[in-house]
């Protein structure tokens, strides 16, 4: 192989790799500047319509602000699959400013205490990872 | 360089750029507007007032809910979700919000309207705090935008209270 062919080969493959590197390094900063580990998510379900269809991307942000009922929320209780549905009912505590959560689709009859896992009435604060902020297109 | 491939990829990058723009100039658009809201809720009814087996007080009330809504409104609107919450704290809660009723406004047209309803879903309490409990009764509104920021606020009307006694 002539050394000019080598010498394009590794150009591609250095450039190639400045690329993802560089696909990676906006994907982590992503999840540091929004404080969620998922930044952008795509919405799975049809339980937010007519708000949010199957396949609308969401922008999510976390923030330390305590989670208030109306909330577009997207928690994992440790299920396979994260759910993206507002939050309906909140009862704060007045000593461990924690809060028992309960969340509904938009489109469902039902709220969700069905589906928490280990069977508990409430979703817990820490389960929730970051709040909608906005939707592209 | 100019191969057919080299352009293709050029042109979906500019697309795709040039329409992240345009969505974010978008939703910067509906910062434009200044909205002015109003709303009324009269509670007509207390149906029921009980304590659960599990010890946990519920009650049922009708209302009539009146608002305007159409200053929420701008051409990037998809929908305004409303909701209804009861907020009051008790001795171990700072904060309680329970969502009696919600509704979806698809349209500007929509947006003024008057409904007499009982709660769409219950108001439980974690406990059994509710007799004589003075609660707000806060209507929040959820603008969702076709593309861009959703943004959110609220209309408190104090001045709610429950019976002493269970009836």
């Amino acid at each position: 192989m002539k050394s000019t062919q080598i010498r394009q080969f590794l150009y591609q493959a250095v450039s190639l790799g400045m690329i993802i590197a560089s696909a990676l390094m906006v994907w982590k900063g992503l999840i540091c500047i929004t404080g969620s580990e998922s930044p952008v998510v795509v919405v799975l379900t049809g339980s937010m319509e007519p708000g949010f269809k199957r396949g609308d991307i969401l922008f999510l942000y976390m923030s330390k602000d305590p989670i208030r009922a109306g909330e577009i929320v997207v928690f994992n209780d440790g299920r396979k699959v994260p759910i993206v549905h507002r939050v309906i009912e909140v009862h704060e505590r007045r000593d461990t400013r924690e809060a028992d959560i309960l969340t509904k689709g938009d489109a469902n009859d039902m709220d969700d205490r069905v589906l928490y896992t280990s069977s508990q009435h409430w979703l817990q604060q820490k389960y929730i990872k970051g709040r909608a902020v906005g939707t592209y297109f | 360089m100019h191969s057919f491939g080299y352009r293709l990829n050029a042109l979906l990058t500019f697309a795709v750029t040039i329409l992240a723009l345009m969505c974010a100039m978008g939703s910067l658009s509906d910062n434009l507007n200044t909205p002015s809201p109003s709303a009324e809720i009269q509670i007509m009814n207390i149906n029921w007032f009980q304590k659960q087996p599990q010890g946990n007080d519920e009650v049922s009330l009708t209302m009539n809910i009146s608002a305007d809504l159409q200053s929420l409104f701008t051409w990037n609107t998809k929908q305004v979700f409303i909701f209804v919450a009861a907020e009051y704290e008790t001795p171990k809660n700072s904060l309680n919000q329970v969502s009696l009723w919600d509704a979806i406004i698809p349209a500007k047209e929509h947006a003024k309207f008057w409904i007499h309803t009982s709660n769409k879903y219950r108001f439980v309490d974690q406990g059994n705090n509710l007799r004589g409990k003075k609660f707000n009764l806060t209507l929040h509104w959820h603008v969702m935008p076709k593309t861009g920021k959703m943004f959110a606020d609220k209309l408190v009307m104090t001045g709610y209270s429950l019976p002493e006694e269970y009836r």
